[in-house]
């Protein structure tokens, strides 16, 4: 399964732990966790579904090409970082 | 008067309190936090912070107890797009100034937000909808960014004969008007001109840049606007606006506030003009007129004097509820409080971060 990490500082506002997840794609990983802790949702997607505009994906270390339908693939293995994005400020 | 003022800044919310003659700060809340809108609920003593986090969007907290701690509640939240709608994206960019209903509607609030939406909450911030009468308006595919990327919804008069009646501004889209609590809108800028427009399209209501309209409690047909490239004010409750001519230092700036009692009685706080955003020689300085805006007195005592750069923005100058104290908060994070209506200035501190709003509890 694939594993979930978020930067810490998501941590100051919503507690999201560290999890393994089902799912082939960035939507369907995250689609688990919002599953398990909805009220991550609306910090790392807009109201259209959409990653915002200053958080960035990794799988394995390759930054996420899709950010709108979060399609890029996923391996079993594979670990997915939510990170801030360093345009934000 | 109040003895209490909420300061917004780019790092947190902070607030301020007079205690023994003199004003001083609390601890800061929410420290860190770009606060771009606050919002003290006098009909239940609830407080509303909106943030703007850099990375993970708009959030709102709310406080039962003053601001010692805080809650998060529900984010307004823009509809699923239509492809190819036209206009701004769906998608909220931030949230620009709240108020509250009226007396009569308890658990009211209103939000105005880029890029450009009005949004109702009818249970403290639970729930919000998104007001379509306005968005949905095909007017507002010519709005345009006015100070942000995108266009911003930063004035919301609720009038308190009617609480239905609402009246806002967005800049750059003109003034709206609902008479039946947001289904229908017009818009009502007649007599505002845009310098910055094509001649053939300066009088065009819809594409005014209002930067602040603040309307007079006891006379709420009376409003007054401070435009981009004029000043302004309206008897009418809005159907039409008439230059003020003859303005103090400058016509610039982003603020105006009016007294609640006397809505012949309002002040600004002017810039140079709009490719040059600083007080006029380097002073800082507020006016006032005191005749509906014939004639201006320039209120220094008390404020820096040159170089001073500070910049008062929209929400920046506030009076409180009993139209006798007087705040300022500046972009460079100076912070004065007037207890004579502006006859003479305390500076609180002048080492705040950049000031987005000032609020009388």
């Amino acid at each position: 399964m694939p594993r979930v990490v978020f930067t810490s500082n998501l941590q100051r506002h919503v507690a999201v732990p560290e999890r393994e997840v089902n799912g082939a794609t960035v939507a369907e990983a995250l689609a688990a966790v919002f599953a398990q802790s909805p009220q991550v949702r609306d910090y790392v997607v807009d109201e259209q579904g959409h990653l915002r505009k200053h958080v960035v994906i990794y799988i394995d270390g390759k930054r996420i090409v899709d950010r709108q339908r979060l399609s890029d693939a996923v391996g079993p293995r594979s670990e997915i970082c939510v990170f801030q994005a360093l345009s934000g400020g | 008067m109040s003895d209490r003022l909420y300061v917004a800044t780019r790092k947190g919310l902070f607030t301020i309190e007079r205690k023994g003659g003199r004003w001083s700060a609390l601890p800061p809340a929410l420290l860190g936090d770009p606060v771009t809108a606050v919002l003290p609920d006098r009909r239940d003593g609830t407080l509303y912070a909106a943030l703007n986090l850099g990375h993970f969007g708009v959030k709102m907290r709310r406080s039962k107890d003053g601001g010692k701690t805080w809650e998060e509640h529900a984010s307004p939240a823009y509809p699923p797009q239509p492809e190819n709608a036209p206009g701004s994206p769906w998608k909220l960019d931030q949230i620009w100034v709240m108020e509250t209903g009226g007396a009569d509607e308890p658990g009211v609030l209103w939000a105005g937000t880029n890029p450009g939406g009005l949004f109702r909450s009818r249970d403290g911030g639970d729930n919000w909808s998104l007001m379509r009468g306005l968005w949905d308006r095909p007017e507002r595919a010519e709005w345009s960014g006015g100070g942000y990327d995108l266009p911003g919804m930063h004035s919301i008069c609720v009038d308190p004969r009617d609480s239905r009646r609402l009246t806002v501004a967005v800049s750059t889209g003109g003034v709206w008007q609902t008479r039946d609590g947001g289904e229908t809108w017009d818009c009502r800028a007649s007599g505002m001109f845009a310098l910055y427009m094509p001649p053939e399209r300066q009088n065009d209501p819809n594409v005014q840049d209002v930067h602040r309209m603040v309307a007079c409690r006891s006379k709420p047909d009376v409003m007054w606007v401070q435009h981009h490239n004029a000043m302004f004010r309206s008897t009418d409750a809005a159907s039409s606006w008439q230059e003020i001519k003859e303005p103090a230092l400058s016509n610039f700036g982003f603020a105006v506030a009016v007294d609640p009692n006397d809505a012949e009685t309002a002040w600004f706080v002017p810039a140079i003009k709009d490719e040059l955003r600083v007080p006029v020689n380097g002073e800082l300085a507020v006016t006032r007129t005191r005749d509906g805006g014939r004639t201006f007195e320039v209120l220094r005592e008390g404020l820096p004097p040159a170089p001073a750069f500070d910049l008062i923005y929209r929400h920046g100058l506030d009076i409180d509820a009993e139209g006798e104290r007087l705040a300022i908060g500046s972009t460079t994070g100076g912070l004065w409080i007037s207890d004579n209506r502006g006859d003479s200035w305390q500076c609180v501190s002048a080492h705040l971060p950049p000031i987005y709003a000032v609020r009388f509890a």
